[in-house]
């Protein structure tokens, strides 16, 4: 996924648990039933993973775009220089 | 977030948390049910009050239990654990509390019951106090819930008392 899509794949996760907690609770208490309280929740949890975990399309809308290869040969690497450091300090 | 392993978890931590929550505000909600369990308790029949070889009172009782508990029963509650204990006064202790008789009430319809019954666990005094011994039948409550804690009660009957002498 790329970053958008895990942004927007957090917040839909916690807003469909948020849901299907409230959705759990009212309706067990209604309906005075805990195992009807349980079940809801579960199936919300289920719900929430079958849409915010695997790699769906909607996430990848905004693919990072990496450097081309022939742009990068034209900006070289900095090359890492070993200074040896020598007892007497001698300023440059 | 940017592999399965990192959303699963986050996912799975987040939704135990709310499940938590949930769980605790149902508990909570016990508190807004109307609470009033009742019962009464007869004695039959006195059966055996002697003393043993070792030298402590028995008795053998034969109880008749009518009890009301079904306003206990809410939706959080699992099962209610009752049990009627005697409770008298001795030179030795300042309170002794006997077990005689247990149950398990699993659901409301259950709740509302009358039995007789002869004690289920025997009652044997520490010593030889008993003889025309004045004691009270408590009933205690146990209510279990599914979820959140237990809670304790108990509707304290006074005014029975033992024979003077031993059958």
């Amino acid at each position: 996924m790329d970053w958008q899509g895990q942004k927007l794949a957090e917040q839909l996760m916690q807003i469909l648990l948020l849901i299907a907690a409230v959705v759990a609770f009212v309706v067990g208490y209604a309906t005075a039933s805990f195992r009807t309280m349980m079940l809801i929740y579960a199936g919300g949890v289920v719900v929430t993973t079958l849409i915010t975990i695997p790699n769906w399309p909607c996430f990848n809308r905004h693919p990072l775009k990496w450097l081309d290869p022939s742009e990068a040969e034209k900006h070289p690497k900095p090359q890492v220089v070993v200074v040896s450091s020598k007892k007497k300090s001698s300023k440059k | 977030m940017h592999t399965f392993g990192y959303r699963a978890n986050a996912l799975l931590t987040f939704a135990v948390t709310a499940l938590a929550f949930i769980c605790a505000i149902a508990s909570f909600s016990d508190k807004f049910s109307n609470q009033n369990p009742s019962a009464e308790i007869q004695i039959l029949n006195i059966n055996r009050f002697k003393k043993q070889s070792h030298g402590n009172d028995e008795v053998s009782l034969t109880l008749d239990i009518s009890a009301d508990l079904q306003s206990l029963f809410t939706w959080n509650t699992k099962q209610v654990f009752v049990f009627v204990a005697a409770e008298y006064e001795t030179p030795k202790n300042s309170l002794n509390q006997v077990s005689l008789w247990d149950a398990i009430i699993p659901d409301k319809e259950h709740a509302k019951f009358r039995i007789q019954v002869s004690n289920k666990y025997r009652f044997i005094d520490q010593g030889q106090n008993l003889r025309g011994k004045d004691f009270n039948l408590t009933l205690h409550l146990h209510v279990m819930p599914k979820t959140g804690k237990m809670f304790a009660d108990k509707i304290v009957m006074p005014g029975y008392s033992l024979p003077d002498a031993y059958r």
